[in-house]
């Protein structure tokens, strides 16, 4: 068998996002890396919701599922039960995944089941045009919203972490260098992976993450950090992270002449709960930077696994399952009626 | 067409019940929730099948998992009834009632016949307990049980005194007052309590002091019949094996039945089965079930909400096991949406609603047949959905491989209607024969070759599209809730093609019309004066009052619908045969509505909703109406 390039994982569809939308690039990157990890068409398994996004199964050469709103995580739970042997994708949204279908994410995040799940948040409704969504900024003016919001948004990888998710990362769409490996270990993790891409919509919301993805200034806003490695971000790789002398949190330092050296700085460790934590907060208050790469990860029993214990080891023939059926309905009290019964 | 539903159609009649006391006798335990009626009822209720006799059983318990003690809402109430003839109800009257406290006796004297027999434990009619449940003075005392034979025992103080030498607490001994009070049952039955102990032994292995206990107060119990003075008006039943079908049997109701005939239907398929579901009254028993069969490779999923659980039945399906969900009017009311996704990309799908009465969350422990509207039509859009019912608990059994075979026949989603009643309800049943041609395999062809392969081309007869599993080499493809293509099943926002899939979808049921067997008469002729149109729990009233109605020579016949939708195409036909057509059923007259939108007979329908299946003597009433007493 010959090897698939990334070309080979793009169905025969005409891809129909918006010009410039960031959704292109995330399509870009993940058949690149399933191309590069030796994937198969046959065993990979792409589900979706409802929302711009979650029309990404129909780019995949894949098997696909575009289901109802919401309710991916669930569809795609029972195909892997069902088919252990399946590579099973997850692709939601802000309004997909943590609006209509917050509980399935939820569910699926705490049970660890071996998946993956890619979230696009773009902080918008995009497809029913434009209005806030629950990552909206506060304040953020919409159809639905004339005024402004006045509610507080909701950051995904705190609700990752909150809901006891064991691998949770973060990228951009754009940054295929930092996304391309967080797909790849993503895919590698036994348990439900979950990857929140901060995503541009083109139409809506343009250039809510500008300054995030600046290639000048953007370093200076952003961390990806990496388990073993010390936390240094900025343009100049001047600036750090430390923890706060004498209580909880995090702070951004300065390696500017004077002022602390990378001794001083916290060095990343992915399975560091609290840390975790305090990584998926980070630039939520001016001055901060925006973490990317994998905030955690912590191996733990994976739900498919567990479940499966005291189900057969093969799967059994008809006439086993007929005999065992026959068994267990006689494990009962039974009771003859005939000539000879009483 | 000989399948697994004929099979169980085709039971063997039994003599008609007529005589109270003579051919069956109806019994009912009522006490506190946690006084342990419903085990004391099952009890019974298995010592009779086995016995030989026919059974029909209605456990009625509140919705409060320990209501207030001595509370009338608190009261949990176990009916049985038993006959050597066919017995199909529980009973519109009690024979004898047994009351465990005063509670109990006011919620269900009203059931009693005129001279019914009165068991009441008299150690629980203190003042206090007397007034709690409403009654103005101690009706032991005051005369007003004169119509009743009264049979006023102290079981309390009778079963602390059998279990004087165990060293139990005073407490504990109490508990088993239940037992003292079954052994007694058994005595007035003439029935030994050698069934009843071996149970004890073995439900209580771990706790050998327990079953002692038990054992001694259920001797106990059973000893008093034998050796005290009881009143000369107190006489035993003599109720005689009735002359069932050889062969073995066990008792089964129908939430037990219905689970494990979906696996069979799996299994018969040769598919594995996936049951996802989230816990609710009266449908939790089935999770239960299917949770026990994991050993022969059951899968069950109890999922977060019921729109995940019937999500992740579609995943499992969709990954090629027999996706299976349950849940009751509520939760089926959430699993809509996802009913249109399986509908849409034709999936084989169970979809079990044990109904319960609605709207809303409703009577949750009781039962009701008012769901059929939303099984046959509650979606958007044109949404075609095949819909079956079993008459009875023995027949869940095989409901469960039909709707297997019609699901992945067709390659639909399929929605099987049972109740609280049929679900909770017991009744002996011939264990099934799997070498018996009515279980003859299934299997389905699940598509390998890529020659040809069009996810959305489907198969003139049966209507199904071929089903293509993920893992599945070079027949990749995409489905989803979004109009399809016919043959691709790309994406298709064409108008032309939408009317084309309409078609498809609604030929589907027409294909499935095609195969389900032709409506048959229940009992009576297949032509005549006055047709009893039923479906689903109604079957027992309605079944024993025609039989009943048809010895006395009247012109009445019983139709029993298995197939709702689409119907028995030739049941238009055969009513016409009938100058009168009723449906009695258990809501506010759905399957009447329903079949006049589908054909030109003048059917009438009678409604019963209170949460409790038709008196045989109401469905009396309705041929008595009809035709004249």
């Amino acid at each position: 068998m010959t090897d698939l390039k990334p070309k080979d994982f793009a169905s025969s569809l005409d891809v129909r996002w918006c010009p410039g939308c960031g959704d292109y690039a995330v399509l870009k990157s993940l058949h690149k890396m399933l191309a590069d990890t030796g994937a198969k068409l046959e065993d990979t398994l792409c589900v979706s919701g409802i929302g711009c996004s979650s029309r990404l199964p129909y780019y995949m050469a894949t098997y696909g599922f575009h289901t109802i709103h919401g309710r991916a995580p669930a569809i795609a739970s029972g195909a892997k039960l069902a088919n252990p042997e399946l590579d099973v994708w997850v692709f939601t949204g802000d309004g997909d995944g943590l609006s209509i279908g917050g509980n399935h994410l939820l569910h699926a995040l705490r049970r660890n089941l071996d998946m993956q799940i890619v979230l696009f948040n773009n902080q918008i409704y995009g497809l029913t045009k434009g209005q806030y969504s629950p990552t909206s900024q506060k304040g953020v003016r919409t159809p639905s919203s004339p005024g402004g919001t006045v509610e507080m948004p909701l950051n995904p990888a705190r609700f990752a972490i909150g809901a006891g998710s064991k691998f949770i990362a973060r990228s951009i769409d754009t940054q295929a260098k930092v996304l391309g490996p967080i797909l790849e270990a993503a895919r590698a993790f036994d348990g439900t992976a979950f990857v929140e891409v901060l995503q541009n919509c083109v139409i809506f919301n343009d250039g809510v993450f500008d300054h995030l993805k600046d290639k000048k200034q953007g370093p200076d806003h952003t961390i990806v950090v990496e388990h073993g490695q010390p936390m240094v971000f900025g343009v100049n790789k001047d600036k750090g992270i430390r923890a706060k002398a004498g209580g909880f949190g995090l702070e951004v330092v300065s390696l500017e002449e004077g002022g602390c050296t990378e001794a001083d700085l916290l060095v990343h460790d992915e399975t560091n709960h609290a840390l975790a934590v305090a990584l998926a907060e980070l630039g939520e208050k001016g001055g901060e930077p925006t973490v990317l790469g994998i905030l955690f990860r912590e191996p733990a029993t994976e739900f498919g696994a567990a479940s499966r214990v005291g189900l057969p080891e093969k799967p059994l023939s008809m006439n086993e399952k007929l005999t065992r059926l026959s068994a267990t309905l006689r494990a009962a009290e039974t009771w003859d009626v005939g000539e000879d019964a009483a | 067409m000989q399948n697994g539903l004929e099979h169980s159609t085709a039971m063997q009649e039994l003599p008609v019940s007529q005589q109270p006391e003579v051919d069956y006798v109806r019994v009912r335990f009522a006490g506190d929730s946690g006084d342990g009626i419903q085990m004391t009822g099952t009890r019974l209720a298995e010592s009779a099948a086995r016995f030989g006799n026919d059974i029909a059983t209605f456990p009625d318990f509140p919705a409060d998992i320990r209501a207030p003690s001595g509370t009338i809402y608190g009261v949990s109430a176990y009916s049985l009834n038993i006959g050597h003839t066919e017995v199909d109800t529980f009973g519109d009257e009690t024979d004898a009632l047994v009351a465990l406290n005063p509670a109990a006796l006011r919620k269900y004297l009203e059931g009693v016949k005129q001279n019914g027999l009165l068991i009441i434990d008299m150690d629980a009619f203190t003042e206090r307990a007397i007034a709690k449940a409403g009654f103005s003075g101690n009706p032991l005392e005051d005369g007003s049980l004169t119509s009743f034979r009264v049979l006023p025992l102290e079981i309390t103080s009778n079963t602390e005194k059998a279990l004087k030498e165990t060293g139990l607490s005073a407490k504990d001994a109490r508990r088993c007052k239940n037992m003292w009070t079954l052994g007694l049952v058994l005595w007035l039955f003439e029935r030994s309590t050698a069934d009843v102990e071996h149970w004890i032994e073995q439900k209580f292995h771990k706790k050998p002091e327990v079953a002692k206990a038990n054992i001694m107060a259920l001797q106990a119990g059973h000893l008093y019949g034998e050796v005290a003075d009881l009143p000369p008006d107190v006489s035993r039943y003599r109720i005689q094996p009735a002359p069932l079908m050889e062969g073995e049997y066990r008792s089964i109701n129908g939430n037990e039945g219905m689970a494990y005939g979906l696996y069979a239907g799996a299994t018969l398929a040769n598919l594995e089965l996936f049951y996802g579901s989230y816990p609710i009254t009266p449908a939790s028993p089935l999770l239960h079930t299917v949770a026990k069969l994991k050993e022969l490779g059951a899968i069950s999923f109890q999922a977060e909400d019921e729109i995940a659980a019937i999500c992740a039945a579609i995943g499992a399906s969709y990954a090629g096991h027999l996706g299976v969900t349950g849940s009751s009017g509520p939760g089926i009311a959430l699993k809509t949406e996802a009913i249109g996704l399986a509908i849409m990309t034709e999936l084989p799908l169970v979809i079990v609603n044990v109904q319960r009465g609605g709207p809303s969350t409703g009577l949750p422990t009781k039962t009701e047949q008012s769901d059929l509207f939303q099984a046959i039509w509650g979606r958007n859009g044109d949404a075609p959905l095949p819909v079956i019912a079993p008459a009875h608990p023995g027949e869940c059994f095989d409901m469960g491989v039909e709707a297997a075979k019609l699901a992945t026949k067709h390659m639909t989603p399929l929605m099987v209607l049972t109740d609280g009643y049929i679900a909770n309800a017991s009744a002996p049943w011939k264990l099934p024969d799997f070498s018996d041609p009515a279980y003859e395999p299934f299997p389905v062809e699940q598509v390998k070759d890529p020659n040809g392969f069009l996810p959305y081309d489907h198969d003139p007869e049966t209507m199904a599209r071929p089903w293509a599993v993920p893992g599945t080499a070079e027949l990749m493809h995409r489905i989803g809730g979004l109009e399809k293509q016919a043959g691709s099943g790309n994406i298709s926002y064409d108008g032309e093609n939408h009317q084309l899939m309409t078609q498809i979808r609604a030929q589907k049921l027409e294909a499935i019309a095609k195969s389900i067997p032709p409506q048959h008469v229940e009992s009576g002729k297949t032509t005549g004066k006055l047709a009893l149109l039923g479906w689903g729990s109604s079957w027992g009233p309605i079944r024993v009052a025609a039989r009943r109605a048809e010895l006395e020579g009247k012109s009445v016949s019983h139709i029993h619908l298995r197939h709702l939708w689409p119907l028995p195409p030739n049941l238009e036909e055969l009513l016409s045969g009938f100058d009168r057509v009723i449906i009695p059923e258990m809501n506010n007259g759905q399957l009447a509505t329903v079949l006049r939108s589908q054909m030109d007979i003048p059917v009438e329908s009678v409604s019963c909703v209170k949460g409790r299946p038709f008196l045989v003597r109401e469905i009396a009433k309705i041929i008595d109406d009809a035709l004249g007493a």
